[in-house]
């Protein structure tokens, strides 16, 4: 995994704590919200969306190297200071894209802030509860199982991460679990609250999902598009939870589509 | 010097594929209920009940429960409909609960109240006990892991305030509210039951059980590094201006006594046998470090110097830290697996298991290497029989006890019963016991 040198790290203070983030490129501004394990750094599908937007991949409060709120005990206290940071931003809108658990802020910051978007991607978020099938629970697992879950087959995440991830890679995961279970250990990974909520969103949203997504049933897919009234679905075959790891180029072109759509 | 008794009540089914290497996944938290059998449990907690009736009356102080869910070792899940019916059916014994998992209680009002009612039935014989859990318990109550520590402690001021302070109030706490605290039930014991705090591994928790001065009962841990928490509890408390003495230490450890030296063996081995219990050291049992270990649960860097127990690491999924801990020691690690584990326990004192001529001078070298005041013979687990706790009781009773009374005279020996942890200076009424025996059989 290797982080380009078109990534400046950046902080942004907010009184609630300081934000570190990612910054390259240059054009319509792109936000990105990492997974529940965090950001590990630049890869290659932001490196493929610095080439063409000024791309902003932030630690979400908590995670990384951004300070933890030690006060925040729901998804919507980190989508609220999420926000704040997009607030802070010199730009007054942005293109927000979630993966995974990231959609799942992402979603919730839509349906508070939606003025400040320009559009939405979704991929692989849950936030509702699914009415098939299990948000699959990373509590129940090594948290190296749980990523090797995460990708459709274990060759990919060997690749990525190697047959043992280094000691860096498995301390960030270690620091971001903690904050997930702080946030988000029950209900595990959804809000009744939110579904209802998503009727009311505007705003064109993304969802992009792998067919074969074993952490997010489809199902959840299903639900946001039903519920959104401007919302597309694109399930790409042969990919997991991690479909931007598995198959970046795609991603990117189905990503930059849907920018391009709304700028 | 103060003697209880203590089994973890395990769910002994040999025909549920639970017990021992049967080839089905013993791994804890992974075994199915769909295998039990409610006509064997109606059986064993009526036995176990028994069991501590015959406690009492062979002289025992103390008799202990603990609690523990989702888990053939221990059937303990509701402890204290255990400890409310032994309220009733004895007359003498206090009544320890080591301990109600505080962290776990989403009502810790409905805690006070029952901790009351069974110190009020009881009269006035219960001790109280409460413990952060392990992340085993976290998951199979759900409570939020990263939020143990805090949740322990305002589910324990909480409780403090129920049983002292005159109601109704309110409570606006972080994690725990009540527009309306006014339970209709105090504690008999005034100002309210003692409190022990059993642990195994947690700094955190001695810390703070010495700023409060409350007892610490250390649970089966090696001897060396019992002495080092110990000295520990010390150093705490000396900060905080005390002194301590043996009415601050408790030990939790196995004895077994037999007929004869061969029952005792075949008797002693069973410890290591039964329902997969990953806390019996040697057991078959294993837990899974990741539910053990759940995020935020307890701090990596601070822990006992009983991590450099394996078995008490690993049984808390804490195997890497005490790899480290022993790297800093620049010694070999140990093996995780003993050649045999039985006779491995029995050379380092974590399982005493003889004829009461074997068993008393090895009981006298734990009480001179620690210096309790309060201890607690585990005995009749794994798959030991109704007739192995039997004898063992009953030889306790008739040469056990009465060799460690005189043990702790002459040592100096003095339980929380005898000087008051608070203050350190004597209890002036040390006759509780009796009097609450009396009391008893006047409203009887």
């Amino acid at each position: 995994m290797s982080e380009s040198d078109l990534f400046v790290e950046k902080s942004l203070k907010l009184e609630t704590g300081t934000i570190s983030y990612l910054e390259a490129g240059n054009g319509p501004t792109v936000v990105c919200l990492h997974h529940s394990w965090g950001s590990v750094g630049a890869i290659r599908l932001h490196e493929l969306l610095a080439q063409s937007y000024r791309l902003i991949v932030p630690d979400m409060p908590g995670w990384g190297a951004s300070e933890r709120p030690l006060w925040a005990r729901d998804v919507r206290d980190i989508s609220i200071l999420c926000g704040h940071f997009i607030n802070q931003l010199d730009t007054p809108q942005v293109h927000l894209i979630g993966f995974g658990f990231g959609g799942y802020v992402a979603a919730e910051l839509a349906v508070m802030n939606s003025q400040i978007l320009d559009s939405l991607t979704l991929i692989g978020a849950p936030g509702l509860f699914p009415r098939e099938g299990e948000i699959l629970d990373q509590m129940m697992f090594s948290h190296r199982q749980y990523v090797k879950e995460s990708f459709v087959d274990e060759a990919t995440f060997i690749e990525q991460f190697g047959e043992e991830p280094s000691q860096a890679i498995r301390d960030v995961w270690d620091h971001s679990r903690e904050m997930t279970a702080r946030v988000a250990w029950k209900p595990y990974f959804f809000n009744r609250r939110l579904e209802p909520m998503l009727a009311n969103l505007k705003t064109n949203t993304l969802l992009i999902w792998g067919a074969s997504d074993k952490v997010v049933p489809r199902s959840v897919a299903e639900q946001y598009l039903k519920q959104l009234p401007n919302s597309n679905l694109h399930v790409l075959p042969n990919a997991g939870h991690l479909l931007e790891l598995e198959w970046p180029e795609k991603v990117e072109t189905l990503i930059s589509e849907h920018i391009n759509l709304n700028i | 010097m103060f003697v209880g008794y203590f089994t973890e009540r395990p769910y002994q089914d040999p025909n549920s594929g639970y017990f021992g290497a049967t080839g089905r996944s013993i791994t804890d938290l992974t075994m199915s209920n769909a295998s039990y059998n409610p006509k064997l449990g109606a059986h064993l907690y009526n036995r176990y009940l028994d069991e501590k009736i015959f406690a009492e009356e062979m002289g025992f102080d103390g008799l202990m429960l603990n609690e523990h869910h989702s888990t053939p070792f221990c059937m303990g899940g509701v402890m204290n409909l255990e400890a409310a019916i032994l309220a009733r059916i004895t007359k003498r014994a206090k009544i320890v609960l080591l301990g109600n998992i505080l962290p776990i209680w989403d009502d810790p009002l409905f805690l006070a109240e029952e901790l009351a009612e069974i110190d009020m039935i009881s009269r006035g014989r219960l001790v109280t006990g409460w413990v952060r859990g392990t992340g085993r318990e976290s998951v199979a109550h759900n409570a939020v892991a990263p939020y143990n520590w805090e949740r322990f402690q305002e589910a324990h001021d909480f409780i403090i305030d129920a049983w002292t302070r005159p109601g109704p109030f309110r409570w606006e706490g972080e994690h725990y509210q009540f527009r309306y605290v006014n339970p209709w039930s105090r504690p008999y014991q005034d100002p309210h039951p003692p409190i022990w705090i059993p642990g195994v591994m947690s700094r955190n928790t001695v810390a703070w059980a010495a700023r409060q001065r409350y007892p610490y009962v250390m649970l089966a841990t090696e001897l060396e590094p019992t002495k080092q928490s110990y000295e520990y509890y010390t150093e705490v408390a000396k900060e905080e201006g005390y002194e301590t003495g043996t009415q601050h230490r408790g030990y939790l450890f196995k004895v077994h006594v037999d007929e004869t030296e061969k029952l005792a063996d075949e008797a002693g081995r069973k410890f290591v046998q039964g329902p997969s219990n990953p806390f019996l050291e040697g057991n078959q049992g294993t837990v899974r470090p990741f539910i053990q270990n759940l995020p935020g649960l307890t701090q990596r860097n601070n822990l006992l110097p009983t991590i450099k127990s394996f078995a008490a690491a690993a049984s808390r999924g804490r195997a890497d830290q005490h790899k480290e801990a022993k790297e800093e020691e620049k010694k070999p690690v140990e093996p995780p697996k003993p050649r045999d584990t039985y006779i491995d326990q029995t050379e380092k004192y974590s399982i005493i298991s003889g004829t009461p001529d074997t068993v008393i001078p090895r009981v006298r070298h734990v009480l001179e290497t620690l210096r309790p005041g309060s201890i607690f013979f585990w005995d009749g687990d794994g798959a030991m029989s109704h007739e192995d706790s039997m004898r063992s009781l009953r030889l306790m009773g008739q040469e056990v006890i009465p060799a460690v009374r005189e043990m702790a005279k002459e040592l100096d020996l003095k339980s929380p019963f005898e000087v008051d942890p608070k203050t350190n200076k004597p209890v002036e009424d040390i006759s509780s016991l009796e009097e609450s025996a009396t009391t008893a059989s006047l409203a009887d």
